[in-house]
C-alpha cells in the first residue's frame, strides 16, 4: 500500500498488537495455569508438571484419548482416499456442475448440530447400533470434503501435460497416477490428511450425538466437555494444553508440507 | 484392471468413477439423513415421545409461538452483535496485516489464524477461566484496589458474545485479508492525488472493493453463531437458550424429534438465505469492478 504517515503506521501496529493479545492471552493463561503447582487459578505456588502426571493416571482420560486416536486415524485414512479421488474426478471433468459443487461444499458449511441430529435420527431409525464406528462413518463426511478442497486447490495449478506425456510414452492410467500424478500432488494429500486428523481430534458435537449411549465410546472432546461442566480444574488445563499442542503441531506440519492452506 | 482396458475408458467415465465412492458416502451419510430430518419435520410427535407418521404443519406453526420466536430473536440478536464486533475488529486487523511489509504478511496472517485450529471447546473454556467469579479478571481488579463483590461476568449474554467473537475472529481476518491484499495500491494513490481525504478514499474506494470479503466473513460468523450450541451451554451457563441448545434439548431431553427437525430446517433456511445474499453481493461487486476497469 501507499506510503503512510508515522502516526497511521503506529495505530496499525497498535491494532495488530491488541488483536493478537486478545487471541493469545486466554490461551497463554490456560497454559500457564496448567503448570501451577498448587492447582488454584488464583494463587501461583510454583512450577510443576504434576497435573500432567495426574492425566496419565486417569483411566477415563486415557481411554477417551485412545478412542479419539482410533476415530481420527481411521476416518482420516478413509477420507484421504475418497477425498483425493473426488478431487481428481472433479478436476478432470470438463464441465463443472453447480449441484456437484454445492454437494461437496455442504459438509464444510452445514451447522454441526444439524448434521449431528440428522445422523442420530438416521442411525436410530435404521436401528443401526451406535458406537465408535458410527462416529468414524460420520467424521468421514466432513473430513473428505476438507481433503478434497485442499487437493483441488493443488490440482488447479497442475500441469496436465505431464500426464499426457506419460500416457504418450506408453504408461497405463494406473502407472501414470502412481508414478506421475500422485508424487506431484502428495504434499497436498498429506496436508489434507493432517487437516482432517486435526478436525477429527477436535470434533465434539457430531461425535456426541452419534456415539450411542455407552461410556465406552467417549472421545476426548466429550470427556473435556463433561469435565468443563464441573468447573475449572488444573487437570483440564493440562489436558487442554496437550490437545492444543497436538492440533497446532499437525497444522504447522501441513502448512510446511503444502504452502498456503491455513485457510479453512 | 489390465492397463489396456483402462486406456480405452473415455476420460469422462473415468472422472465419474473416481467421484463415485465419495459421492456415495456423502449421499448416504449427509443427503439422506438431512432429507430424513426434512421429512421428520412434517410428522407429529407421538404421545410417548416417538414419532407418529401423520402429516402435520404443527411443528412449523410452533416456531412462531412467542416462546420459540423469542428464542429465535435472542439468538439473532446475540449472533448479530457477535458478527458486528467480529467484522469491525477483524477488518481492522486484516487491514493492518495488509498494510505491513509484504514479507511479513504471511507470518502475521498465520498467527492470526492459528487459534482457529485449536480445539473449540478449549478456546471457550479459556474464557471460563478468565471470566468466572474468582477468575483472572476479578483478580486483576483486586490488584487494582477493587474491593467489592466480584463482578458477575460469566453466564451472561456478554460472555456468550465475547466467546463467539473470540472463536470466529480468525476467520473474519482471513476473509477480509484476501480482497485487501489484492487491492491495487495505485487506486488509493489516485484517489488521494485527486484530493480525497484518507477517510473518503477508504469509504469510496477501499471499502466497496472489499465488501465481498466482509460479506463472506459476516455470513460465516452469523450462521455458526446462531446455530451454536457449545458457547451458550458453557459461557451462558444454560441461563438462556439459543436455537442450537433448543435443537439439542428436543433430541436429547424433551424427546420431540419432529419439532427439533423443524428447528434445524429453520437454521438451514437462514443459512441458505444468507449464502444466496452473499453470492449476490460478490457478483455485484465483481460486476462493478469490471465496469470501473473498462471505463
Amino acid at each position: 500500500m501507499a506510503e503512510r504517515s508515522a502516526a497511521s503506521r503506529r495505530s496499525l501496529t497498535a491494532v495488530l498488537v491488541l488483536v493478537l493479545s486478545f487471541l493469545y492471552i486466554p490461551i497463554a493463561v490456560l497454559v500457564a495455569l496448567s503448570f501451577n503447582e498448587g492447582g488454584l487459578p488464583t494463587v501461583w505456588t510454583g512450577i510443576s508438571v504434576k497435573w500432567y502426571g495426574a492425566l496419565f493416571s486417569n483411566r477415563d482420560i486415557l481411554s477417551a484419548a485412545f478412542n479419539t486416536l482410533i476415530v481420527a486415524l481411521i476416518s482420516t485414512t478413509i477420507a484421504t482416499v475418497l477425498g483425493t479421488l473426488l478431487a481428481l474426478g472433479i478436476e478432470t471433468r470438463r464441465r463443472k456442475g453447480r449441484a456437484l459443487e454445492a454437494l461437496v461444499f455442504a459438509p464444510m458449511i452445514i451447522p454441526d448440530i444439524v448434521l449431528a441430529i440428522a445422523l442420530l435420527s438416521f442411525f436410530s431409525l435404521l436401528k443401526f447400533p451406535m458406537g465408535l464406528h458410527t462416529i468414524i462413518l460420520s467424521h468421514v463426511v466432513f473430513n473428505l470434503a476438507f481433503v478434497s478442497a485442499v487437493v483441488r486447490a493443488k490440482l488447479k495449478s497442475f500441469d496436465w501435460s505431464v500426464t499426457e506425456a506419460s500416457a504418450d510414452l506408453g504408461a497405463s492410467a494406473v502407472t501414470t497416477f502412481r508414478r506421475v500424478t500422485l508424487p506431484l500432488i502428495a504434499p497436498a494429500v498429506i496436508a489434507g490428511a493432517l487437516l482432517a486428523f486435526t478436525l477429527s481430534v477436535d470434533e465434539f458435537i457430531i461425535a456426541f450425538f452419534t456415539s450411542g449411549a455407552g461410556r465406552s465410546s467417549t472421545t476426548l472432546p466429550m470427556q473435556i466437555f463433561a469435565m468443563i461442566r464441573f468447573g475449572v480444574t488444573p487437570e483440564i488445563n493440562a489436558l487442554a494444553t496437550l490437545v492444543m499442542v497436538v492440533s497446532v503441531t499437525a497444522l504447522a506440519l501441513s502448512q510446511r508440507i503444502n504452502k498456503g492452506i491455513v485457510a479453512p | 484392471m489390465p492397463a489396456e482396458v483402462v486406456r480405452v475408458i473415455p476420460q469422462k467415465t473415468r472422472s465419474t468413477v473416481l467421484m463415485v465412492p465419495a459421492l456415495a458416502w456423502l449421499t448416504a451419510l449427509m443427503v439422506v439423513p438431512c432429507g430424513l430430518i426434512l421429512a421428520l419435520a412434517f410428522f407429529r410427535r407421538g404421545i410417548y415421545g416417538g414419532i407418529e407418521y401423520t402429516f402435520t404443519l404443527e411443528n412449523f406453526a410452533l416456531l412462531l409461538d412467542p416462546l420459540y420466536a423469542g428464542i429465535f430473536l435472542t439468538s439473532a440478536r446475540i449472533a448479530g452483535l457477535a458478527t458486528l464486533i467480529a467484522v469491525v475488529v477483524g477488518y481492522a486487523a486484516a487491514y493492518a496485516i495488509a498494510a505491513a511489509p509484504r514479507n511479513r504478511q504471511p507470518i502475521l496472517l498465520f498467527f492470526a489464524i492459528l487459534p482457529f485450529w485449536s480445539n473449540y471447546l478449549i478456546r471457550t473454556y479459556a474464557w471460563i477461566v478468565l471470566l468466572n467469579r474468582e477468575g483472572l479478571i476479578t483478580q486483576g481488579l483486586r490488584l487494582l484496589g477493587y474491593e467489592g463483590e466480584p463482578p458477575s461476568m460469566l453466564y451472561t449474554e456478554g460472555a456468550v458474545i465475547v466467546g463467539l467473537v473470540y472463536n470466529y475472529l480468525p476467520f473474519v481476518i482471513l476473509a477480509c485479508y484476501a480482497p485487501l491484499s489484492r487491492l491495487n495500491p495505485e487506486l488509493a494513490e489516485a484517489s488521494s492525488d485527486l484530493g480525497a481525504s484518507a477517510f473518503t478514499t477508504f469509504r469510496r474506494v477501499i471499502l466497496p472493493m472489499t465488501i465481498p470479503g466482509i460479506a463472506a466473513g459476516a455470513v460465516f460468523v452469523f450462521v455458526l453463531s446462531i446455530g451454536n450450541f457449545i458457547t451458550p451451554a458453557l459461557l451462558g451457563g444454560g441461563r438462556f437458550q439459543m436455537i442450537g441448545n433448543l435443537v439439542y434439548a428436543q433430541f436429547l431431553t424433551a424427546n420431540d424429534w419432529p419439532f427439533g427437525a423443524a428447528l434445524s430446517m429453520a437454521l438451514i433456511a437462514i443459512m441458505l438465505g444468507l449464502l444466496t445474499l452473499q453470492a449476490m453481493v460478490a457478483e455485484k461487486t465483481a460486476g462493478e469492478t469490471r465496469e470501473q476497469s473498462d471505463g
